[in-house]
């Protein structure tokens, strides 16, 4: 059960987009986010759509793997549907109940949103499929860097986050070692109401945190033992490199922002 | 011989929970000689480890000093010079792995101590190699096996060039092959990069593939001299709460049933050797 975790989804394949600079990666992406919620014309989706299909195309990640994205969501989007459809008034008024009235406006709308939000969790996974998680930390403590000046932790945590991912595989081995461990000491974790299944996850917390407080420890206590005193000074193996793979995709997104921009004005 | 490191009568207590104190070194003196292969034994709770953490700073000694190639192991300012010249390895392999990637881990104390991308590249393969681990370094610490981890965390110290390499205890959490490979190794470091190697251990099997057996028991060295000779001593040993290897504990037995054998044995083929000759001898007695 606890195997399936597919940490931060990578999927690690060859093609240009996962070669591409992270941190511009990182600077498309939230140019496409802000791009989606600017325009408020049709020609966004358009644009949108015709952004990460082309995205998608490049980095060769089958477009099953989209969708398998936005599939969790649905839930969430089939709220915000019947959310819009209902509360928003305005055109010709399709069908009423009482107080309840699905109308022109409502649907367009509805169906505007709804768009957009699966452009924003297509492309936002793009990132992450594209990216592998150690790569994408890199990225953000680069691109954060201005913020050290205004004495913001910025390789601290990164630090934190690389150490988290290191460690989720191996924690998860030791929960499952200890659920094991419970088991044969005849836990029962399977059956029973709710309140004693959660009762029943406190043994296995316990020595989970223990565990991890005294891995955190030694952990340290290594570190400290390899020279590590904070992210002064420091140099790194894997250096950040950009190209001209990265400017033209830069390029690219931002022409794509401005034809938003102009039909927004325009039409 | 050109001593690296240089214990010098050194106390050490823990303050106890109860507040008093529990002194776990009472005057320790140790030269550590370069290119040396010395293996620190003691039961549990005798002070071992305290000792190899006396030894790059990570504690410092309430009395007596330490000082490892010039540098006394309080000079806050050559703290960092200091833990470069003797790294650290430790039980668990899974703690002391800092990077998701091996290659990754292994630059970690260069990346640390600023070392320029190009050169950090050459010394991570480097160090890769000397633990034959290269083919690895794409992979994830966890993919890996306990012994494969423990290679990796030495060479993640190797990478750092240092003269010293203190092992506490690296092979307790491994599989008999994990420790195979632990030990050939560390051996092998010692033998063609002439790294100064610390090993501490309640593996007697370990410490006798060493040329050098300090014993520690409450504190205090008890013995120190080579694996011989210091297994010779079985029943002082014993007594320590120690065990000797098995070779050595059966020549002792058969040498206590009346049988002439050398009482510094302790590797199995030497053993072998030294029955074979005297029942050879033993069978040319009964001819004559």
């Amino acid at each position: 059960m606890l195997s399936d975790i597919t940490l931060g989804q990578y999927f690690p394949i060859e093609s240009v987009v996962h070669r591409m600079d992270a941190r511009f990666k990182i600077i498309i992406t939230m140019l496409f986010l802000v791009m989606l919620f600017w325009g408020q014309r049709w020609t966004t989706l358009l644009v949108g759509l015709f952004f990460t299909v082309l995205a998608t195309l490049c980095s060769k990640i089958p477009f099953k793997m989209i969708w398998k994205s936005i599939k969790p969501l649905l839930p969430i989007l089939l709220f915000t549907t019947i959310l819009n459809l209902l509360m928003i008034d305005g055109g010709d008024v399709y069908w009423q109940w009482k107080f309840l009235k699905i109308t022109e406006e409502g649907v367009i709308t509805s169906a505007f949103m709804v768009s957009r939000i699966c452009l924003l969790i297509a492309g936002t996974s793009l990132l992450t499929y594209t990216t592998s998680p150690i790569v994408l930390t890199d990225a953000i403590e680069a691109l954060l860097s201005p913020l050290k000046k205004l004495k913001m932790p910025v390789h601290e945590l990164a630090m934190m986050m690389t150490i988290a991912l290191r460690f989720i595989p191996t924690l998860i081995e030791e929960t499952n070692k200890i659920i094991a461990a419970q088991k044969a000491r005849g836990a029962d974790l399977e059956s029973g109401s709710l309140k004693q299944r959660i009762k029943a996850l406190v043994p296995i917390l316990i020595p989970l945190f223990v565990s991890a407080f005294r891995r955190a420890t030694d952990l340290a206590l290594a570190m400290e033992c390899r020279c590590y005193h904070g992210g002064e000074g420091r140099t790194r193996l894997r250096q950040l490199q950009s190209g001209m793979r990265d400017y033209i995709a830069l390029a690219i997104t931002l022409l794509l922002f401005a034809v938003v921009i102009a039909a927004n004005a325009l039409l | 011989m050109d001593s690296l490191i240089s214990v010098q009568d050194v106390r050490f207590s823990y303050t106890t929970d109860d507040g008093g104190e529990q002194e776990v070194l009472q005057g320790i003196s140790l030269e550590i000689c370069r290119g040396e292969m010395i293996a620190v034994l003691g039961h549990n709770g005798s002070g071992k480890s305290t000792l190899a953490k006396l030894l790059n700073a990570v504690l410092l000694p309430n009395a007596g000093q330490v000082v490892v190639d010039g540098i006394p192991t309080t000079d806050d300012d050559r703290l960092l010079a200091l833990r470069q010249k003797v790294g650290m390895v430790f039980q668990n392999p899974d703690n002391q792995i800092i990077a998701t990637i091996v290659e990754e881990d292994v630059a970690f104390g260069l990346e640390n101590m600023g070392v320029d991308p190009v050169e950090m590249r050459e010394r991570v393969d480097e160090a890769l190699k000397a633990v034959k681990m290269y083919a690895y370094r794409r992979h994830a610490p966890h993919q890996l096996s306990g012994g494969q981890k423990q290679r990796i965390a030495i060479a993640g110290i190797i990478a750092m060039r240092p003269d010293c390499i203190v092992l506490d205890e690296p092979t307790a959490m491994l599989d008999p092959q994990g420790r195979k490979e632990v030990m050939k190794t560390i051996k092998r470091l010692n033998r063609d990069y002439g790294i100064t190697i610390v090993l501490i251990t309640h593996e007697m099997e370990e410490a006798a593939q060493c040329e050098r057996v300090v014993v520690i028991d409450h504190g205090t060295i008890k013995l120190d001299d080579t694996p011989a000779h210091v297994f010779s001593h079985v029943q002082e040993m014993k007594a320590l709460g120690l065990d000797v290897p098995q070779v050595t504990e059966l020549a002792d037995m058969l040498r206590q049933a009346g049988y002439d054998l050398p009482c510094d044995l302790i590797t199995e083929d030497a053993c072998v050797d030294a029955i074979e000759r005297l029942l050879r001898g033993g069978t040319a007695n009964a001819d004559s």
